[in-house]
């Protein structure tokens, strides 16, 4: 059924005078990705088929938060973490209350971030995945909350965490309280660092402002997914104060990666087995023909 | 001076003002024989944020500082008290020898934020505030932070990792600058006093959800009017807070720096 949809669609588009229609070029939206890094367009269908990657440029796109765990841990090893937590609103900031009574609704996500403890090929770990569907993934109490209370879990249990990262930055409607969630954060995961465990960073699209100047810049290891927006200050603030336009591979992970500050940039239909590997990599281990005891 | 009827907006107006003093003007009325030390180790000396060691009332201290200029030529020597990555590496440096030494560390904060440009993303802005911020959680000596005027957004938090944070009678703290909240909100910058009213940035407003703990008494009308009796009231402030601290036990002192931040936050649990 959906294909019959958009190979009408599709033909269509392949037929010139069709094209040039103008009832015609009302094709819906949603059946169409157009990729904001090359600015190709591509059908959905072809763009879901490949795992929401631009097939024209290998842009990673955005996918939601409990996709990305799906794709991420073992078949039904997921234990959610605080999911009844929601924002409250601290300094009574115009229109928050509804905007994420609304979100809540509309997405499914109760706040920008999904956390839990799962199974990768067997091995226990905590994870967390940011949602850039909920208010641009920035943070807020809840997220700077559950992150923490993530990273504090893994402390106890001693256990590896893996956090996928997004963000627009703090989240303002919260003050200066969503301001401190970047120290909250940064000192669960000094505390977890301490007691000797595995923090593996993911960096995906976009990740910026505040969680890039707390968590997500502090991982053990730093991962990013190929041609994701990666930085700290916005773009169009640093073209407005240089008066220039910057070149398109500006605050991308390859830039990143060039520059020193992410380890690998690692394709997401190999992300699940690289961070497998890694992880078992951080396990004791005994070098061959020797005896644990001496 | 009762700063009652001053709002947010009101005080942004009195911290503009070029005339205000700087660390650089307090640090001779408060500390004595300052050194000033230079460069991160890595890549440079950022103008905009400057350390060094000096004695307080006969201990020596470490001191971190964001510092503005008073003219354009200065403002644009200091960057207008925005650092690079190689001020908070500089910042992280100091810090570290000043546990080596036992010294306490006093940071001054005053800045519109960590700078936003082409270089600073390029030798890594989020990592490096990032960093500071997560090893200023674990600095084996007393923190003070006090907030001369405008703390802004993270760029002002690396330096605001401590054990006792105060900010002066007139500063501000906030995640996002007024007009860059009233840009994206109400898509007019000018809009700008509004924001800060409705952002709850003063000391008072941070005072009250315990962000903030103590709030420095400046002149009437403004620290410029007379910066000696501002000084005066950091100093004092700055003695009973090492009295205090200084007679922690380490393990306890890092244990309260980290739970300060710790249970700062407001959340509902859905359904109840
Ligand atoms: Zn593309």
């Amino acid at each position: 059924m959906k294909q019959n949809i958009f190979s009408v669609v599709r033909n269509r588009f392949n037929n010139g005078h069709d094209v040039k229609d103008k009832k015609n070029q009302n094709i819906p939206k949603d059946l169409l990705f157009k990729c904001t890094r090359c600015g190709s367009t591509v059908f959905m269908d072809e763009f879901v088929h490949n795992g929401k990657i631009c097939p024209k440029c290998n842009y990673h796109a955005r996918i939601g938060a409990r996709e990305r765990i799906n794709i991420t841990v073992d078949k039904g090893s997921f234990i959610e973490f605080d999911k009844d937590m929601i924002a409250s609103n601290p300094i009574d900031f115009p229109d928050y209350s509804e905007k994420t009574k609304g979100l809540r609704e509309k997405t499914g996500l109760n706040d920008a971030v999904v956390t839990g403890e799962a199974k990768i090929r067997n091995e226990r770990i905590v994870i967390g995945a940011m949602d850039s569907n909920f208010m641009m993934a920035s943070m807020g109490s809840v997220v700077g909350e559950k992150i923490t209370r993530a990273f504090e879990f893994a402390t106890e249990n001693k256990l590896p965490i893996v956090l996928f990262t997004a963000a627009g930055g703090a989240r303002m409607q919260e003050g200066t309280i969503s301001l401190m969630q970047m120290a909250k954060t940064a000192g669960a995961v000094s505390k977890h660092s301490q007691a000797g465990q595995l923090y593996i960073t993911v960096m995906t699209d976009p990740t910026t402002g505040g969680v890039t100047a707390s968590f997500a810049s502090l991982g053990d290891i730093i991962i990013a997914e190929p041609k994701v927006l990666i930085g700290f200050a916005g773009r169009r603030v640093i073209e407005s104060t240089i008066k220039q336009r910057l070149p398109d591979d500006f605050q991308t992970a390859e830039f990143l990666y060039e520059h020193g500050f992410v380890d690998m940039i690692v394709e997401r239909s190999k992300m699940r087995r690289t961070l497998a590997h890694l992880i078992k990599l951080h396990k004791k281990g005994n070098l061959e023909g020797v005896t644990d005891n001496e | 001076m009762s700063d009652n009827i001053t709002t947010a907006w009101e005080k942004m107006q009195i911290i503009r003002n070029k005339n205000r003093p700087t660390a650089l003007d307090y640090i001779p009325m408060i500390f004595d024989d300052f050194f000033e030390m230079h460069g991160d180790r890595y890549y440079g000396d950022d103008h905009a944020l400057i350390g060094g060691i000096a004695y307080f009332r006969g201990l020596p201290v470490t001191i971190i500082a964001q510092v503005k200029g008073h003219d354009l030529a200065e403002n644009q020597y200091r960057n207008f008290a925005m650092p690079h990555p190689e001020g908070y590496r500089k910042a992280l440096r100091l810090a570290r020898q000043a546990e080596k030494f036992g010294r306490p560390i006093i940071c001054f904060i005053d800045t519109p934020g960590a700078f936003c440009g082409v270089e600073a993303e390029e030798r890594g802005q989020g990592e490096a505030i990032a960093r500071c911020i997560m090893e200023f959680m674990t600095i084996k000596t007393p923190i003070l932070s006090i907030i001369l005027g405008e703390g802004g957004s993270g760029g002002a938090l690396a330096l605001g990792v401590c054990d006792e944070l105060a900010m002066l009678e007139n500063a501000i703290y906030s995640v996002i600058s007024p007009r860059g909240c009233a840009s994206i909100l109400w898509k007019d910058a000018s809009k700008e006093e509004q924001a800060a009213n409705l952002l709850h940035i003063t000391a008072d407003d941070l005072i009250k959800m315990q962000i903030c703990d103590y709030k420095i008494e400046e002149a009437e009308n403004g620290a410029n009017t007379d910066p000696h009796y501002t000084a005066e009231n950091i100093s004092k402030f700055i003695f009973n807070s090492l009295q205090k601290n200084l007679q922690k036990r380490l393990d306890e002192l890092l244990e309260l720096r980290y739970n300060k931040f710790r249970r700062i936050g407001e959340f509902e649990t859905q359904g109840l």
